[in-house]
C-alpha cells in the first residue's frame, strides 16, 4: 500500500454550511443550496455547471437519494453517486472526492453532506429492532458499552464526562452556525433525566438537520480558486469487529479509532499526534465516546483522559483544542453533513476565519468519526499548503 | 411401574399484594396475601421453558421422545406450543409434540396421555409442562384469584419417583368458566353455582370414584393434591371427600401462588412431592369440563428430586410489584405511548434461519482455533477459518456480566432496561437484555444464567429470544 497516494495531492478550496438546527422549515433541498452557493461563493466559483466534474454525496435518511442533490443543485450530465458508512458517510463521501482527484481523472469535485432527520417525528434516533434477535436498541446504550469496565478500570465516572459536555456547549455558543447556543454547568449534567446510563440528556448530542459543502480540486490549480487554500494529507476509514460480539473486545477502547488512527497518521506522516495536531473534531455523539477517543487516537495515555480534561488541555485555549465549533453536542447530528461540518470547522481554522473560536497558528487539524455498533470510524487530516 | 421420574416447577419472580390492587372507584377489596404474576416477558410458553429446564436439570436432553404441552393461555390459536417448547430446550428433532388446551384439566390429562404413551411403549421419556397466564379484568375478583406459574415432569418408567397407579375420569358439560376466541379476559358465571354444581360436586365426583375403583379409602393418603378456584371452596371438596383439611390436604397456597389454571394442581403435586415421604400415597385431582382424580405412589427415588428449584424455592424468590398500574403494563391492559404490538412484527424467514441461535441459543465453536463465538459466523472471528464450527447450546450454561447499561430510552414497560454484554462461560460474548432484576445489583462480572422470554411483541406476536437474570441460589 501506497501512504503517500493521497497526501498534498488535493486542496479544499471552498466551503460552505447551512445553519444546523431543528429546520422545520427547511428542506433537504433548502440546506444543500444554502451549503452549496456559500461553497460556491467561497471558491469564487460562478459557473458551477461547468466547473463541477463530479458530485460525491453522503445521506444516512435521503428520501431521494443522489436526484435529491443533482436536482437541487441542477447539476445534470455528471457523475453524482452517494455513499453510507454510519456516522462517518460525510467523512467517506469526502474521501471518495479526493480519490476521485488524486487519480487525475477529475479536477474539481463537489462534496455534499446531508441529512434531515427530523422529518420523522422522532426526537432522537428512534430505538432501533433489528430482525428477530432484535432487542429494542438505541445508540446511547450502544456507546455506553464501555463505560462500566472504563470507569472502573481507571477511576472515571459521570463528572468526567460532564467536564466535556460543559466544554463543548460553552465552544458552541461561540458558533454561529451551531443549534445548541447556552452554557451549562457540570451539575446540570450530572442531574439531568437519565437517557441509558452513564448518560443524562446532556452526555447525549440531539439529532438535527443540517447540510455541508465542500469544493476540492487539484493542488495544481488551488491558486486559482484563491490563495489561503488547504491541502488534503490523509483520509481513513476502518471497520472493526461488532464490540457486542467479538470474543476479545476489552470495553476501554473503541477499535475502530485505533485502526483507522493508524491509517490516517501513516498517510499524513505524522508520528506524535498530540504535538503535531493544532486542532481536532471529534465525534461527540455521546461524552464517553470523545473521552475515548482521546486516548485512542494517541492524543494522551490510556486512562489519563480524566486528567487532561481537568487540566483543560482539549479547552478552546488548551493545548490541543478539541471540538471547537462545540461539536455533535450543539451542532446536533444530521449524520451524512456532521464529517464535512467538522471539515468546515477546521478549513475555517487553518484560514484563521474563526473568529472567537480562533485557535492560533493551527497549523494540521484532524476530523474525526465514530459509528454503527459502533463499527466504523472515518477520519481526515488538512492542513495549510 | 411408569411415573414421574423427575419435576421441575417455575414461578415469576414478582407478585402482586392485594392492597395494591386499589379500589379503582369501586368498593376497596383490601386484604391480606398476593398472587403471582409473570413479567411483562413472560408467558406460558417462557414459563414453560423455564419450568422443563429445572427438570431436565442433570438429565440428558436427548433422552426425551415426547413434549405435551397444557395451557389455556399460549398465545397462537394455530401453530404448536410444543414444538416451540422442543426447539427452545434443544431436544431432538424427532420428539413427538402436542399441545393439550381449552380447559383447567389439560396439565393433569396431559399427565395421564404421557402415562399411557410410557406404558404402551410407544416413548420412553415424555416431558409433559403445564403452563397458564390467564387474564382477567382488571380489578375483578378473578384477577385476584389468579396466579402464573408452569410445573413439568418427565414421564418414564426407570427410577420413577412417584407412580401412578389408578385414575378416573368424568367428562361434564357446563358454562362456568369461559373465555371465547379473541376475548381479552377469563368470564365466569355467579361462582356459588359455578362451585356448586361445577367445582366441587365434579371433583368430589371424581375423588369417589377413584377411591371405589381402586378399593381405596380417603385414609390409605398421606395428602390429597387438587385444583380449587377459591380457599373456601377448596376446602369444602375435602370435608365432602372424606379428607382432613388440617393434616391431609396440600396447602393450596392462595395468597401466595394464585390459581394457576392448567398449572394449578401441577404446580400442588411438585410442592408435595418436595415434601413427600417415600412409600406414601398421594391423591391428585382437578377440575375443568368435568374432572379427574389419581392415585399416586411415593417411592425412595423422589428424595434426589429435593435438589431441584421447586415451589418452595420459587416462593422464596419474589418481588413485589407495589404498582398496580405496571402490572396493567406488565398484561398490555392499558395505553401507553410505546405499543408493543405495533409495527410490522418478525419476518418469517430470518426467524426460520436463525432459530438454531435464537430459540435454542446455540452458539459456535471454532474446530480450528476452539474459539466460541455467538451468533453464527461463516468465518471464524479470530482464526478466519472458514465454515469450520461445531453448534453448542449456549442456554444452559451461565455467564458473567463484561459491560451494561440501563437504558430508559427504549420503550420499556419497566424502565430502565438493562441491557447487558454477557460472556458466556466458554468465552462466546452476547449482547443480551437483563430480566428479573434491578439496577442496584447489576455490576460487572455479576454471575448471570439465561431464561427463554419475549423479546418484543411487534406486530402482535410474541417473539423470543433469550435474557440473562442474576444467578439466584
Amino acid at each position: 500500500m501506497n501512504h503517500d497516494a493521497i497526501r498534498d495531492k488535493v486542496a479544499i478550496v471552498g466551503m460552505g454550511c447551512c445553519k444546523f438546527g431543528e429546520n422545520w422549515d427547511k428542506s433537504p433541498e433548502d440546506m444543500i443550496v444554502e451549503a452549496a452557493f456559500e461553497a460556491y461563493e467561497d471558491a469564487g466559483i460562478d459557473n458551477p455547471q461547468e466547473r463541477i466534474e463530479a458530485v460525491f454525496c453522503g445521506a444516512v435518511y435521503p428520501s431521494k437519494g443522489t436526484a435529491e442533490v443533482a436536482d437541487a443543485l441542477k447539476l445534470f450530465g455528471k457523475p453524482v453517486s452517494m455513499t453510507q458508512n454510519y456516522c462517518a458517510t460525510g467523512t467517506d463521501a469526502f474521501r471518495f472526492g479526493v480519490f476521485s482527484i488524486a487519480c487525475g481523472l477529475y479536477d474539481t469535485v463537489l462534496v455534499v453532506g446531508f441529512d434531515k432527520p427530523k422529518d420523522r417525528g422522532v426526537s432522537g434516533p428512534s430505538a432501533v429492532t433489528a430482525g428477530v434477535r432484535g432487542l429494542p436498541m438505541t445508540p446511547a446504550g450502544w456507546f455506553s458499552l464501555c463505560a462500566a469496565k472504563y470507569f472502573e478500570t481507571y477511576g472515571a465516572g459521570r463528572e468526567d464526562l460532564a467536564r466535556i459536555a460543559v466544554k463543548n456547549h460553552h465552544n458552541g455558543t461561540l458558533a454561529p452556525k451551531s443549534m445548541l447556543k447556552r452554557e451549562i454547568t457540570v451539575d446540570d449534567v450530572l442531574k439531568a433525566p437519565m437517557i441509558s446510563w452513564p448518560f443524562g440528556v446532556y452526555d447525549c448530542c440531539a439529532q438535527s438537520d443540517g447540510a455541508a459543502v465542500a469544493v476540492l480540486t487539484k493542488r495544481e490549480l488551488a491558486r486559482s480558486f484563491r490563495d489561503d487554500y488547504v491541502l488534503v494529507k490523509a483520509v481513513a476509514i476502518a471497520l472493526a469487529e461488532n464490540p457486542q460480539s467479538d470474543p476479545s473486545f476489552d470495553f476501554l477502547r473503541w477499535k475502530p479509532n485505533v485502526y483507522a488512527a493508524q491509517q490516517a497518521y501513516k498517510q499524513a506522516g505524522i508520528s506524535n499526534p498530540f504535538k503535531e495536531i493544532d486542532i481536532a473534531q471529534v465525534h461527540d455523539c455521546f461524552t464517553l465516546t470523545e473521552l475515548l477517543t482521546y486516548e485512542d487516537l494517541g492524543f494522551c495515555e490510556k486512562g489519563s483522559a480524566k486528567d487532561h480534561i481537568a487540566n483543560g488541555t482539549f479547552a478552546l485555549d488548551g493545548e490541543l483544542p478539541v471540538n471547537t465549533d462545540g461539536g455533535l453536542k450543539t451542532f446536533g447530528h444530521p449524520t451524512g453533513a456532521t464529517g464535512v461540518r467538522m471539515l468546515y470547522e477546521n478549513y475555517k481554522q487553518l484560514q484563521g476565519k474563526a473568529d472567537r473560536r480562533q485557535v492560533k497558528n493551527a497549523t494540521l487539524a484532524l476530523t474525526h468519526n465514530l459509528g454503527g455498533a459502533p463499527q466504523t470510524c472515518g477520519m481526515t487530516i488538512i492542513g495549510t499548503p | 411401574m411408569v411415573g414421574i421420574t423427575s419435576y421441575g416447577a417455575y414461578v415469576p419472580m414478582f407478585r402482586l399484594p392485594f392492597g395494591a390492587i386499589g379500589a379503582g372507584g369501586r368498593k376497596a377489596s383490601g386484604g391480606s396475601g398476593e398472587r403471582s404474576v409473570a413479567n411483562f416477558d413472560e408467558d406460558s410458553v417462557t414459563m414453560a421453558v423455564a419450568a422443563a429446564t429445572n427438570c431436565l436439570e442433570g438429565i440428558d436432553r436427548a433422552s426425551v421422545d415426547g413434549v405435551l404441552f397444557a395451557s389455556t393461555s399460549y398465545a397462537f390459536k394455530e401453530k404448536q406450543g410444543a414444538s416451540l417448547v422442543a426447539k427452545a430446550l434443544d431436544l431432538r428433532r424427532d420428539v413427538v409434540t402436542a399441545d393439550f388446551a381449552d380447559s383447567l384439566r389439560a396439565g393433569t390429562t396431559a399427565l395421564r396421555a404421557a402415562v399411557d404413551s410410557v406404558k404402551a411403549g410407544s416413548a420412553r421419556n415424555v416431558l409433559v409442562i403445564a403452563s397458564d397466564c390467564r387474564v382477567a379484568a382488571p380489578r375483578s375478583a378473578l384477577e385476584r384469584a389468579f396466579g402464573d406459574g408452569a410445573a413439568a415432569f418427565l414421564i418414564g418408567d426407570t427410577n420413577v419417583a412417584a407412580a401412578f397407579e389408578q385414575h378416573h375420569f368424568i367428562a361434564d358439560e357446563i358454562i362456568d368458566v369461559w373465555r371465547t376466541e379473541g376475548a381479552p379476559y377469563v368470564k365466569s358465571w355467579e361462582d356459588r353455582f359455578v362451585v356448586e354444581h361445577g367445582y366441587a360436586s365434579n371433583t368430589v365426583e371424581a375423588i369417589k370414584g377413584l377411591l371405589k375403583k381402586a378399593g381405596l379409602t380417603p385414609k390409605d393418603f398421606a395428602k390429597a393434591v387438587y385444583y380449587g378456584p377459591d380457599a373456601r371452596s377448596h376446602g369444602g371438596v375435602a370435608r365432602s371427600a372424606g379428607f382432613d383439611p388440617k393434616t391431609q390436604v396440600q396447602d393450596p397456597l392462595f395468597g401466595k401462588l394464585g390459581n394457576a389454571g392448567a398449572a394449578f394442581a401441577p404446580l400442588l403435586l411438585v410442592a408435595a412431592l418436595e415434601e413427600s415421604k417415600p412409600g406414601s400415597k398421594l391423591l391428585l385431582a382437578n377440575y375443568g369440563d368435568g374432572a379427574e382424580a389419581f392415585a399416586i405412589a411415593v417411592t425412595e427415588h423422589v428424595a434426589k428430586l429435593w435438589t431441584r428449584r421447586g415451589v418452595k424455592w420459587h416462593l422464596e424468590r419474589r418481588a413485589e410489584l407495589g404498582d398496580y398500574d405496571k402490572y396493567l403494563a406488565f398484561r398490555n391492559l392499558q395505553p401507553s405511548e410505546f405499543d408493543r404490538r405495533s409495527g410490522q412484527g418478525v419476518s418469517a424467514t430470518v426467524h426460520f434461519r436463525d432459530r438454531n441461535e435464537d430459540i435454542s441459543f446455540h452458539g459456535h465453536k471454532c474446530r480450528k482455533c476452539g474459539t466460541e463465538q455467538f451468533p453464527f459466523q461463516r468465518v471464524c472471528f479470530k482464526c478466519f477459518g472458514r465454515d469450520n464450527f461445531d453448534e453448542i447450546r449456549l442456554s444452559d450454561r451461565h455467564g458473567k456480566l463484561m459491560s451494561f447499561t440501563f437504558d430508559f430510552f427504549a420503550g420499556s414497560p419497566d424502565p430502565p432496561l438493562i441491557v447487558t454484554t454477557t460472556e458466556v462461560d466458554g468465552g462466546a460474548r452476547v449482547y443480551l437484555q437483563m430480566t428479573d432484576a434491578s439496577p442496584k445489583e447489576v455490576k460487572l462480572e455479576l454471575p448471570v444464567e439465561f431464561t427463554f422470554r419475549k423479546i418484543h411483541e411487534y406486530g402482535g406476536t410474541p417473539n423470543y429470544f433469550w435474557k440473562c437474570t442474576p444467578v439466584r441460589q
